[in-house]
Protein backbone atom coordinates (compact mmCIF):
# COMPACT_ATOMS: atom_id res chain seq x y z
CA UNK A 1 0.00 0.00 0.00
CA UNK A 2 2.66 2.40 0.96
CA UNK A 3 4.66 1.56 -1.73
CA UNK A 4 1.78 1.88 -4.52
CA UNK A 5 1.60 5.38 -2.95
CA UNK A 6 4.67 6.32 -3.70
CA UNK A 7 4.95 4.85 -6.83
CA UNK A 8 1.76 6.62 -7.89
CA UNK A 9 3.19 9.48 -6.70
CA UNK A 10 6.47 9.12 -8.93
CA UNK A 11 4.52 8.18 -11.63
CA UNK A 12 2.64 11.96 -11.57
CA UNK A 13 6.00 13.39 -11.57
CA UNK A 14 7.72 11.60 -14.05
CA UNK A 15 4.65 12.20 -16.71
CA UNK A 16 4.01 15.48 -15.22
CA UNK A 17 7.73 16.52 -16.07
CA UNK A 18 7.38 15.23 -19.46
CA UNK A 19 4.73 16.95 -20.57
CA UNK A 20 6.27 20.25 -19.35
CA UNK A 21 9.53 20.00 -21.08
CA UNK A 22 7.27 18.87 -24.18
CA UNK A 23 5.67 22.04 -23.01
CA UNK A 24 7.90 24.76 -22.11
CA UNK A 25 9.06 27.12 -24.66
CA UNK A 26 12.80 27.29 -23.81
CA UNK A 27 15.02 25.15 -24.43
CA UNK A 28 16.67 25.09 -21.45
CA UNK A 29 13.84 24.76 -18.78
CA UNK A 30 13.29 21.77 -20.92
CA UNK A 31 16.15 20.29 -19.83
CA UNK A 32 15.60 20.65 -16.69
CA UNK A 33 12.02 19.24 -16.88
CA UNK A 34 13.78 16.47 -18.05
CA UNK A 35 15.95 15.97 -15.10
CA UNK A 36 12.87 16.43 -13.32
CA UNK A 37 12.26 12.57 -15.08
CA UNK A 38 14.98 10.66 -14.30
CA UNK A 39 14.72 11.79 -10.79
CA UNK A 40 11.31 9.88 -10.96
CA UNK A 41 12.78 6.98 -13.15
CA UNK A 42 15.12 6.17 -10.34
CA UNK A 43 12.92 7.08 -7.84
CA UNK A 44 10.42 3.52 -9.51
CA UNK A 45 13.99 1.82 -10.04
CA UNK A 46 14.57 1.99 -6.12
CA UNK A 47 10.82 1.25 -5.31
CA UNK A 48 12.00 -2.10 -7.51
CA UNK A 49 14.88 -2.85 -5.30
CA UNK A 50 17.06 -2.20 -7.73
CA UNK A 51 19.26 0.76 -6.42
CA UNK A 52 22.58 0.06 -8.58
CA UNK A 53 20.51 0.78 -11.28
CA UNK A 54 18.58 3.70 -10.04
CA UNK A 55 22.05 5.62 -8.96
CA UNK A 56 23.59 5.06 -12.03
CA UNK A 57 20.10 6.16 -13.90
CA UNK A 58 21.13 9.73 -11.70
CA UNK A 59 24.92 9.61 -12.12
CA UNK A 60 25.26 8.89 -15.74
CA UNK A 61 21.75 10.27 -17.27
CA UNK A 62 21.00 13.48 -14.85
CA UNK A 63 24.59 14.03 -13.69
CA UNK A 64 27.02 13.96 -16.69
CA UNK A 65 24.90 13.52 -20.24
CA UNK A 66 21.79 16.40 -19.10
CA UNK A 67 25.10 18.99 -18.01
CA UNK A 68 26.79 18.67 -21.56
CA UNK A 69 23.00 18.99 -22.92
CA UNK A 70 22.90 22.15 -20.64
CA UNK A 71 26.36 22.81 -21.31
CA UNK A 72 25.83 23.16 -25.36
CA UNK A 73 21.90 24.79 -25.01
CA UNK A 74 23.65 27.91 -22.64
CA UNK A 75 26.52 28.33 -25.14
CA UNK A 76 24.16 28.12 -28.90
CA UNK A 77 21.60 30.59 -26.92
CA UNK A 78 18.47 28.91 -28.25
CA UNK A 79 15.78 31.47 -28.36
CA UNK A 80 11.80 30.58 -28.65
CA UNK A 81 11.53 33.43 -30.97
CA UNK A 82 14.31 32.37 -33.25
CA UNK A 83 12.96 28.97 -34.02
CA UNK A 84 11.03 28.55 -37.08
CA UNK A 85 7.46 27.55 -36.91
CA UNK A 86 7.18 23.84 -38.33
CA UNK A 87 5.14 23.51 -40.80
CA UNK A 88 1.28 22.20 -41.05
CA UNK A 89 2.18 19.01 -43.05
CA UNK A 90 5.09 18.08 -40.62
CA UNK A 91 2.65 18.29 -37.56
CA UNK A 92 -0.28 16.60 -39.36
CA UNK A 93 2.72 13.77 -39.92
CA UNK A 94 3.77 13.62 -36.35
CA UNK A 95 0.08 13.51 -34.89
CA UNK A 96 -0.83 10.42 -36.91
CA UNK A 97 2.47 8.48 -36.43
CA UNK A 98 2.73 9.57 -32.63
CA UNK A 99 -1.24 8.46 -32.04
CA UNK A 100 -0.17 4.86 -34.01
CA UNK A 101 2.79 4.44 -31.28
CA UNK A 102 0.47 5.45 -28.42
CA UNK A 103 -2.81 2.75 -30.09
CA UNK A 104 0.36 0.00 -29.81
CA UNK A 105 1.16 0.39 -26.51
CA UNK A 106 -2.62 0.71 -25.39
CA UNK A 107 -3.40 -3.14 -27.01
CA UNK A 108 -0.72 -4.42 -25.55
CA UNK A 109 -1.54 -2.76 -22.09
CA UNK A 110 -5.15 -4.04 -22.56
CA UNK A 111 -4.01 -7.07 -23.36
CA UNK A 112 -1.38 -8.17 -20.90
CA UNK A 113 -3.49 -10.13 -18.28
CA UNK A 114 -1.46 -9.53 -14.70
CA UNK A 115 -3.80 -7.01 -12.54
CA UNK A 116 -0.41 -5.87 -10.76
CA UNK A 117 2.08 -5.44 -13.65
CA UNK A 118 4.81 -4.15 -11.08
CA UNK A 119 6.08 -5.78 -8.17
CA UNK A 120 7.51 -3.81 -5.20
CA UNK A 121 10.57 -4.06 -3.55
CA UNK A 122 11.28 -7.64 -4.49
CA UNK A 123 14.08 -9.70 -6.57
CA UNK A 124 17.61 -9.19 -6.23
CA UNK A 125 18.50 -8.33 -9.98
CA UNK A 126 19.24 -4.62 -9.29
CA UNK A 127 21.19 -4.97 -6.59
CA UNK A 128 25.27 -4.89 -7.67
CA UNK A 129 26.33 -8.09 -6.21
CA UNK A 130 23.57 -10.12 -8.59
CA UNK A 131 24.23 -7.44 -11.27
CA UNK A 132 28.23 -8.00 -11.33
CA UNK A 133 27.89 -11.63 -11.73
CA UNK A 134 25.47 -11.02 -15.06
CA UNK A 135 27.75 -9.29 -16.08
CA UNK A 136 30.99 -10.15 -15.67
CA UNK A 137 30.16 -14.29 -15.26
CA UNK A 138 27.25 -14.88 -17.07
CA UNK A 139 27.67 -13.30 -19.90
CA UNK A 140 31.11 -11.81 -19.83
CA UNK A 141 31.26 -12.31 -24.18
CA UNK A 142 28.64 -9.88 -25.16
CA UNK A 143 29.03 -7.13 -22.42
CA UNK A 144 32.66 -7.03 -23.23
CA UNK A 145 31.81 -6.84 -27.27
CA UNK A 146 29.24 -3.84 -26.34
CA UNK A 147 32.09 -2.14 -25.00
CA UNK A 148 34.52 -2.64 -27.69
CA UNK A 149 31.62 -0.97 -29.27
CA UNK A 150 31.67 2.27 -26.75
CA UNK A 151 35.49 2.10 -27.34
CA UNK A 152 34.77 2.57 -31.08
CA UNK A 153 32.61 5.21 -30.70
CA UNK A 154 35.39 6.99 -28.85
CA UNK A 155 38.01 6.49 -30.81
CA UNK A 156 35.53 7.89 -33.90
CA UNK A 157 34.67 10.84 -31.84
CA UNK A 158 38.24 11.64 -31.61
CA UNK A 159 38.77 11.28 -35.07
CA UNK A 160 35.72 13.76 -36.23
CA UNK A 161 36.98 16.05 -33.62
CA UNK A 162 40.53 16.20 -35.12
CA UNK A 163 39.44 16.94 -38.68
CA UNK B 1 15.93 1.60 2.17
CA UNK B 2 11.70 0.70 3.64
CA UNK B 3 9.15 3.61 2.80
CA UNK B 4 6.82 3.81 5.98
CA UNK B 5 4.18 6.53 5.29
CA UNK B 6 0.84 4.92 6.81
CA UNK B 7 1.64 2.66 9.32
CA UNK B 8 4.51 4.84 10.71
CA UNK B 9 7.28 3.64 12.74
CA UNK B 10 6.81 7.46 15.11
CA UNK B 11 9.73 6.83 17.13
CA UNK B 12 11.69 5.85 14.13
CA UNK B 13 10.90 8.87 12.93
CA UNK B 14 11.32 11.01 15.63
CA UNK B 15 15.08 9.38 15.72
CA UNK B 16 15.85 9.71 12.04
CA UNK B 17 14.32 13.70 12.48
CA UNK B 18 16.71 14.57 15.44
CA UNK B 19 19.40 13.50 13.55
CA UNK B 20 19.06 15.37 10.33
CA UNK B 21 18.71 18.28 12.20
CA UNK B 22 21.74 17.94 14.10
CA UNK B 23 23.77 16.59 11.29
CA UNK B 24 23.04 19.39 8.76
CA UNK B 25 22.55 22.00 11.93
CA UNK B 26 26.44 20.76 12.89
CA UNK B 27 27.27 20.84 9.16
CA UNK B 28 25.92 24.43 9.21
CA UNK B 29 27.87 25.11 12.28
CA UNK B 30 31.08 23.90 11.07
CA UNK B 31 31.30 25.91 7.55
CA UNK B 32 30.00 28.78 9.33
CA UNK B 33 33.29 28.36 11.72
CA UNK B 34 35.09 27.72 8.31
CA UNK B 35 34.65 30.83 7.17
CA UNK B 36 36.33 32.32 10.75
CA UNK B 37 39.00 29.45 10.59
CA UNK B 38 40.40 30.93 6.93
CA UNK B 39 40.10 34.47 7.54
CA UNK B 40 42.38 33.48 11.05
CA UNK B 41 45.02 30.95 8.67
CA UNK B 42 45.15 33.49 5.92
CA UNK B 43 46.35 36.12 8.41
CA UNK B 44 48.16 33.30 9.62
CA UNK B 45 49.91 32.81 6.71
CA UNK B 46 49.87 36.65 5.76
CA UNK B 47 51.20 38.22 8.70
CA UNK B 48 48.59 39.71 10.02
CA UNK B 49 46.08 39.30 12.86
CA UNK B 50 42.64 38.41 10.82
CA UNK B 51 39.05 39.55 12.11
CA UNK B 52 39.86 40.53 16.10
CA UNK B 53 37.16 42.90 16.91
CA UNK B 54 34.20 41.54 16.93
CA UNK B 55 34.10 39.38 20.14
CA UNK B 56 37.62 37.54 21.88
CA UNK B 57 39.86 36.43 19.04
CA UNK B 58 36.87 37.33 16.34
CA UNK B 59 34.78 34.79 17.34
CA UNK B 60 31.42 36.65 16.56
CA UNK B 61 32.99 37.34 13.14
CA UNK B 62 30.54 34.79 10.96
CA UNK B 63 27.85 36.12 12.84
CA UNK B 64 28.02 39.71 12.02
CA UNK B 65 29.01 38.57 8.48
CA UNK B 66 25.78 36.52 7.95
CA UNK B 67 23.66 39.37 9.65
CA UNK B 68 25.56 41.72 7.24
CA UNK B 69 24.97 39.02 4.11
CA UNK B 70 20.81 39.34 4.95
CA UNK B 71 20.28 43.48 5.00
CA UNK B 72 21.90 44.02 2.01
CA UNK B 73 19.96 45.01 -0.96
CA UNK B 74 18.40 41.83 -3.01
CA UNK B 75 18.73 42.23 -6.51
CA UNK B 76 17.69 40.41 -9.30
CA UNK B 77 18.89 41.20 -12.59
CA UNK B 78 16.10 42.39 -15.45
CA UNK B 79 15.87 40.01 -18.47
CA UNK B 80 16.75 36.88 -16.00
CA UNK B 81 14.56 33.83 -15.40
CA UNK B 82 13.61 35.53 -12.11
CA UNK B 83 12.78 31.61 -10.88
CA UNK B 84 15.84 29.70 -11.83
CA UNK B 85 17.77 33.11 -10.62
CA UNK B 86 16.63 32.07 -7.56
CA UNK B 87 16.70 27.99 -8.05
CA UNK B 88 20.55 28.02 -8.59
CA UNK B 89 21.64 28.92 -4.44
CA UNK B 90 18.96 26.95 -3.25
CA UNK B 91 20.17 23.90 -5.43
CA UNK B 92 24.15 24.69 -4.46
CA UNK B 93 22.66 24.59 -0.87
CA UNK B 94 20.82 21.35 -0.94
CA UNK B 95 23.53 19.25 -2.37
CA UNK B 96 25.96 20.28 -0.49
CA UNK B 97 23.54 19.47 2.54
CA UNK B 98 22.15 16.19 1.04
CA UNK B 99 25.82 14.29 0.78
CA UNK B 100 25.91 13.87 4.80
CA UNK B 101 22.62 11.50 5.05
CA UNK B 102 25.00 8.77 4.04
CA UNK B 103 28.15 8.88 6.65
CA UNK B 104 28.17 7.22 10.14
CA UNK B 105 29.26 9.93 12.39
CA UNK B 106 29.66 7.48 14.90
CA UNK B 107 28.90 3.78 16.24
CA UNK B 108 25.55 3.28 17.85
CA UNK B 109 24.44 5.08 20.86
CA UNK B 110 22.39 3.55 23.54
CA UNK B 111 19.63 5.74 24.57
CA UNK B 112 15.64 5.80 25.53
CA UNK B 113 15.88 2.22 25.77
CA UNK B 114 16.74 1.89 21.77
CA UNK B 115 20.17 2.02 19.67
CA UNK B 116 20.25 5.36 17.59
CA UNK B 117 22.85 4.36 14.49
CA UNK B 118 24.51 7.32 14.46
CA UNK B 119 23.87 7.17 10.60
CA UNK B 120 20.87 9.10 9.11
CA UNK B 121 21.11 6.49 5.88
CA UNK B 122 22.82 2.87 5.72
CA UNK B 123 22.14 2.49 2.32
CA UNK B 124 24.01 -0.61 0.52
CA UNK B 125 25.15 1.84 -2.47
CA UNK B 126 26.45 4.75 -0.18
CA UNK B 127 29.83 5.64 -2.31
CA UNK B 128 27.22 5.83 -5.51
CA UNK B 129 24.94 7.80 -3.68
CA UNK B 130 28.02 10.55 -2.72
CA UNK B 131 29.13 10.14 -6.31
CA UNK B 132 25.52 10.82 -7.48
CA UNK B 133 25.00 13.81 -5.52
CA UNK B 134 28.26 15.21 -5.92
CA UNK B 135 27.81 14.88 -10.20
CA UNK B 136 24.19 17.12 -9.57
CA UNK B 137 26.39 19.46 -7.40
CA UNK B 138 27.25 21.25 -10.52
CA UNK B 139 23.49 22.06 -11.26
CA UNK B 140 23.28 25.07 -8.78
CA UNK B 141 26.33 26.90 -10.27
CA UNK B 142 25.23 26.27 -13.94
CA UNK B 143 21.58 27.31 -13.66
CA UNK B 144 22.44 30.39 -11.45
CA UNK B 145 24.98 31.15 -13.96
CA UNK B 146 22.91 31.14 -17.23
CA UNK B 147 19.69 32.82 -15.51
CA UNK B 148 21.94 35.59 -14.37
CA UNK B 149 22.08 36.49 -18.25
CA UNK B 150 25.68 37.65 -18.28
CA UNK B 151 28.55 36.96 -20.01
CA UNK B 152 30.68 36.85 -17.51
CA UNK B 153 28.39 34.49 -15.03
CA UNK B 154 28.14 32.39 -17.96
CA UNK B 155 31.43 31.71 -18.71
CA UNK B 156 32.30 30.93 -14.82
CA UNK B 157 29.28 28.79 -15.10
CA UNK B 158 30.90 26.72 -18.04
CA UNK B 159 34.31 26.74 -16.61
CA UNK B 160 32.99 24.86 -13.32
CA UNK B 161 30.96 22.53 -15.09
CA UNK B 162 33.34 21.44 -17.36
CA UNK B 163 36.30 21.32 -14.51
CA UNK B 164 33.71 18.88 -12.47
CA UNK B 165 32.63 16.57 -15.20
CA UNK B 166 36.60 16.49 -16.36
CA UNK B 167 37.51 15.46 -12.38
CA UNK B 168 34.78 13.50 -11.76
CA UNK B 169 36.24 10.70 -14.06
CA UNK B 170 39.56 10.93 -12.23
CA UNK B 171 37.84 10.46 -8.87
CA UNK B 172 35.48 7.92 -9.97
CA UNK B 173 38.18 5.99 -10.93
CA UNK B 174 40.30 5.69 -8.34
CA UNK B 175 37.40 4.88 -5.86
CA UNK B 176 37.00 1.64 -8.16
CA UNK B 177 40.30 0.65 -6.82
CA UNK B 178 39.25 1.27 -3.37
CA UNK B 179 36.39 -0.50 -4.03
CA UNK B 180 38.10 -3.60 -4.97
CA UNK B 181 39.79 -3.73 -1.53
CA UNK B 182 37.14 -3.22 0.25
CA UNK B 183 34.67 -5.17 -1.34
CA UNK B 184 31.58 -3.18 -0.03
CA UNK B 185 29.87 0.32 -1.54
CA UNK B 186 28.36 0.97 2.29
CA UNK B 187 30.62 3.57 4.23
CA UNK B 188 29.62 2.08 7.35
CA UNK B 189 31.02 -1.29 6.46
CA UNK B 190 34.02 0.71 5.04
CA UNK B 191 34.75 2.18 8.67
CA UNK B 192 34.47 -1.32 10.23
CA UNK B 193 37.05 -2.62 7.99
CA UNK B 194 39.49 -0.29 8.56
CA UNK B 195 38.72 -0.65 12.87
CA UNK B 196 40.50 -3.62 12.59
CA UNK B 197 44.11 -3.47 11.98
CA UNK B 198 47.39 -3.22 14.68
CA UNK B 199 47.45 -0.60 16.85
CA UNK B 200 44.27 0.21 17.29
CA UNK B 201 42.96 0.17 13.76
CA UNK B 202 45.79 2.43 12.41
CA UNK B 203 47.67 0.39 10.31
CA UNK B 204 44.50 -0.80 8.71
CA UNK B 205 43.30 2.49 7.58
CA UNK B 206 43.21 2.40 3.21
CA UNK B 207 45.47 5.02 3.17
CA UNK B 208 48.17 2.37 3.64
CA UNK B 209 46.45 0.23 1.34
CA UNK B 210 45.62 3.50 -1.29
CA UNK B 211 48.31 5.86 -1.33
CA UNK B 212 48.34 6.75 -4.72
CA UNK B 213 44.17 6.68 -4.65
CA UNK B 214 44.24 9.13 -1.61
CA UNK B 215 46.35 11.71 -3.85
CA UNK B 216 44.02 11.47 -6.68
CA UNK B 217 40.99 11.45 -4.50
CA UNK B 218 41.96 14.66 -2.80
CA UNK B 219 43.14 16.30 -5.81
CA UNK B 220 40.06 15.42 -7.62
CA UNK B 221 37.94 16.78 -4.17
CA UNK B 222 39.59 20.16 -4.33
CA UNK B 223 38.21 20.59 -8.01
CA UNK B 224 35.04 19.49 -7.47
CA UNK B 225 34.98 22.14 -4.54
CA UNK B 226 35.82 24.78 -6.80
CA UNK B 227 38.29 25.49 -4.40
CA UNK B 228 42.12 26.94 -5.16
CA UNK B 229 44.30 25.98 -7.00
CA UNK B 230 41.40 25.01 -8.94
CA UNK B 231 39.29 27.90 -8.47
CA UNK B 232 38.86 28.93 -11.95
CA UNK B 233 34.72 29.11 -12.04
CA UNK B 234 35.29 33.03 -9.91
CA UNK B 235 38.41 33.59 -10.98
CA UNK B 236 38.14 37.38 -9.85
CA UNK B 237 40.69 38.80 -12.29
CA UNK B 238 39.46 37.46 -15.26
CA UNK B 239 35.80 37.34 -15.11
CA UNK B 240 34.79 40.23 -12.58
CA UNK B 241 33.37 37.24 -10.06
CA UNK B 242 32.74 34.89 -11.83
CA UNK B 243 29.44 32.67 -11.75
CA UNK B 244 28.32 34.44 -8.90
CA UNK B 245 28.85 38.17 -10.51
CA UNK B 246 25.47 38.94 -10.41
CA UNK B 247 24.28 38.26 -6.92
CA UNK B 248 24.10 40.06 -4.18
CA UNK B 249 22.35 39.57 -0.74
CA UNK B 250 21.98 36.23 1.36
CA UNK B 251 21.97 34.19 -2.16
CA UNK B 252 25.66 35.17 -2.85
CA UNK B 253 26.15 34.05 0.86
CA UNK B 254 24.32 30.70 -0.19
CA UNK B 255 26.91 29.85 -2.87
CA UNK B 256 30.08 31.27 -0.79
CA UNK B 257 28.47 29.17 2.11
CA UNK B 258 27.99 26.03 0.03
CA UNK B 259 31.39 25.83 -0.69
CA UNK B 260 32.59 25.58 2.92
CA UNK B 261 29.86 23.00 3.58
CA UNK B 262 31.03 21.20 0.28
CA UNK B 263 34.32 21.60 1.79
CA UNK B 264 33.83 20.45 5.45
CA UNK B 265 31.26 17.22 3.69
CA UNK B 266 34.40 16.18 1.30
CA UNK B 267 36.84 16.36 4.56
CA UNK B 268 34.85 14.44 5.92
CA UNK B 269 34.19 11.65 3.50
CA UNK B 270 38.14 11.70 2.65
CA UNK B 271 38.45 10.88 6.51
CA UNK B 272 35.73 8.02 6.03
CA UNK B 273 37.34 6.52 3.22
CA UNK B 274 40.91 6.77 3.70
CA UNK B 275 41.59 7.59 7.40
CA UNK B 276 39.15 5.02 9.44
CA UNK B 277 36.31 7.17 9.73
CA UNK B 278 35.14 7.02 13.36
CA UNK B 279 37.76 4.73 14.67
CA UNK B 280 40.20 5.90 17.16
CA UNK B 281 43.85 5.55 16.34
CA UNK B 282 46.01 3.77 18.67
CA UNK B 283 42.93 2.90 20.54
CA UNK B 284 41.00 -0.84 20.74
CA UNK B 285 37.71 0.04 20.70
CA UNK B 286 36.71 -3.73 21.21
CA UNK B 287 38.71 -3.69 24.40
CA UNK B 288 36.48 -1.06 25.83
CA UNK B 289 32.64 -1.93 24.41
CA UNK B 290 31.76 -0.95 28.51
CA UNK B 291 32.40 2.66 27.66
CA UNK B 292 28.62 2.45 25.71
CA UNK B 293 27.78 5.96 25.08
CA UNK B 294 30.92 7.78 25.51
CA UNK B 295 33.03 5.79 23.46
CA UNK B 296 30.35 6.28 20.30
CA UNK B 297 30.60 9.89 21.12
CA UNK B 298 34.84 10.20 21.15
CA UNK B 299 34.23 7.99 17.68
CA UNK B 300 32.49 11.19 16.74
CA UNK B 301 34.89 13.71 18.70
CA UNK B 302 37.55 11.31 16.19
CA UNK B 303 36.16 11.74 12.72
CA UNK B 304 35.43 15.50 13.34
CA UNK B 305 39.11 16.10 14.72
CA UNK B 306 40.31 14.32 11.01
CA UNK B 307 37.67 16.61 8.88
CA UNK B 308 38.80 19.56 10.71
CA UNK B 309 42.52 18.79 9.95
CA UNK B 310 41.65 18.03 6.42
CA UNK B 311 39.55 21.46 6.30
CA UNK B 312 42.53 23.12 7.74
CA UNK B 313 44.77 21.53 4.62
CA UNK B 314 42.23 22.89 2.72
CA UNK B 315 42.88 26.36 3.63
CA UNK B 316 46.68 25.71 3.76
CA UNK B 317 46.59 25.11 0.26
CA UNK B 318 44.54 27.90 -0.86
CA UNK B 319 46.90 30.20 0.33
CA UNK B 320 50.18 28.71 -0.64
CA UNK B 321 49.53 27.58 -3.97
CA UNK B 322 48.50 29.97 -6.98
CA UNK B 323 45.63 29.55 -9.59
CA UNK B 324 45.76 27.12 -12.20
CA UNK B 325 45.70 28.30 -15.97
CA UNK B 326 42.61 26.57 -17.52
CA UNK B 327 44.81 24.39 -20.00
CA UNK B 328 47.17 23.26 -17.19
CA UNK B 329 43.69 22.36 -15.76
CA UNK B 330 42.45 20.39 -18.21
CA UNK B 331 45.87 19.04 -18.67
CA UNK B 332 46.22 17.91 -15.10
CA UNK B 333 42.73 16.34 -15.07
CA UNK B 334 42.75 14.39 -18.39
CA UNK B 335 46.52 13.52 -19.21
CA UNK B 336 48.14 12.75 -15.43
CA UNK B 337 45.19 12.05 -13.14
CA UNK B 338 43.49 9.75 -15.66
CA UNK B 339 45.94 7.70 -16.67
CA UNK B 340 47.23 7.56 -12.92
CA UNK B 341 43.67 6.40 -11.74
CA UNK B 342 43.93 3.86 -14.37
CA UNK B 343 47.31 2.46 -13.59
CA UNK B 344 46.31 2.35 -9.86
CA UNK B 345 43.34 0.04 -10.66
CA UNK B 346 45.41 -1.84 -12.67
CA UNK B 347 47.71 -2.42 -10.51
CA UNK B 348 45.60 -3.14 -7.63
CA UNK B 349 43.59 -5.41 -9.80
CA UNK B 350 47.24 -7.36 -10.04
CA UNK B 351 47.99 -6.98 -6.73
CA UNK B 352 44.48 -8.74 -5.26
CA UNK B 353 44.79 -11.46 -7.83
CA UNK B 354 48.65 -12.20 -7.04
CA UNK B 355 48.76 -12.15 -3.71
CA UNK B 356 45.58 -13.10 -1.89
CA UNK B 357 43.92 -15.23 -5.52
CA UNK B 358 40.18 -13.65 -4.23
Amino acid sequence: MNTQIVFILLSIMAIGSAVAMLLSKSPVKSILWLILVFFAISGNYFLLNAQFLGIVNLIVYAGAIMVLFLFVVMLMNLNADAEQAKNYRLQFIGVISGGCLLLILLSFLMASKTPQPVLMKVGESGLINKLGLTLFHDYVLPFEISSVLFLSAMVGVVVISKK
Amino acid sequence: MTTVLLNIDLALVLEKFALILIVVMGSLGVAMYATWGERKFAALLQDRRGPSKAGPFGLLQPLADGLKLFFKEEIIPNFSSKFLFILGPGLAMLTAVMTSAVVPWGDKVHLFDRDISLQIADINIGILYVFGVVSLGVYGIMIGSWASNNKFSLLGGLRAASQIISYELAMGISLIALLMITGTLSLKEIVEQQQTGAWGGFWGWNFWKQPLGFLIFLICAFAECNRAPFDLAEAENELIGGYHTEYSSMKLGFYLFAEYINMFISSVIISTLFFGGYDIPFFNEAAHADWGNWLALLGVGALMTKAILFILFFMWVRWTIPRFRYDQLMHLGWKILIPLALFNMLATGGAILYFFNK
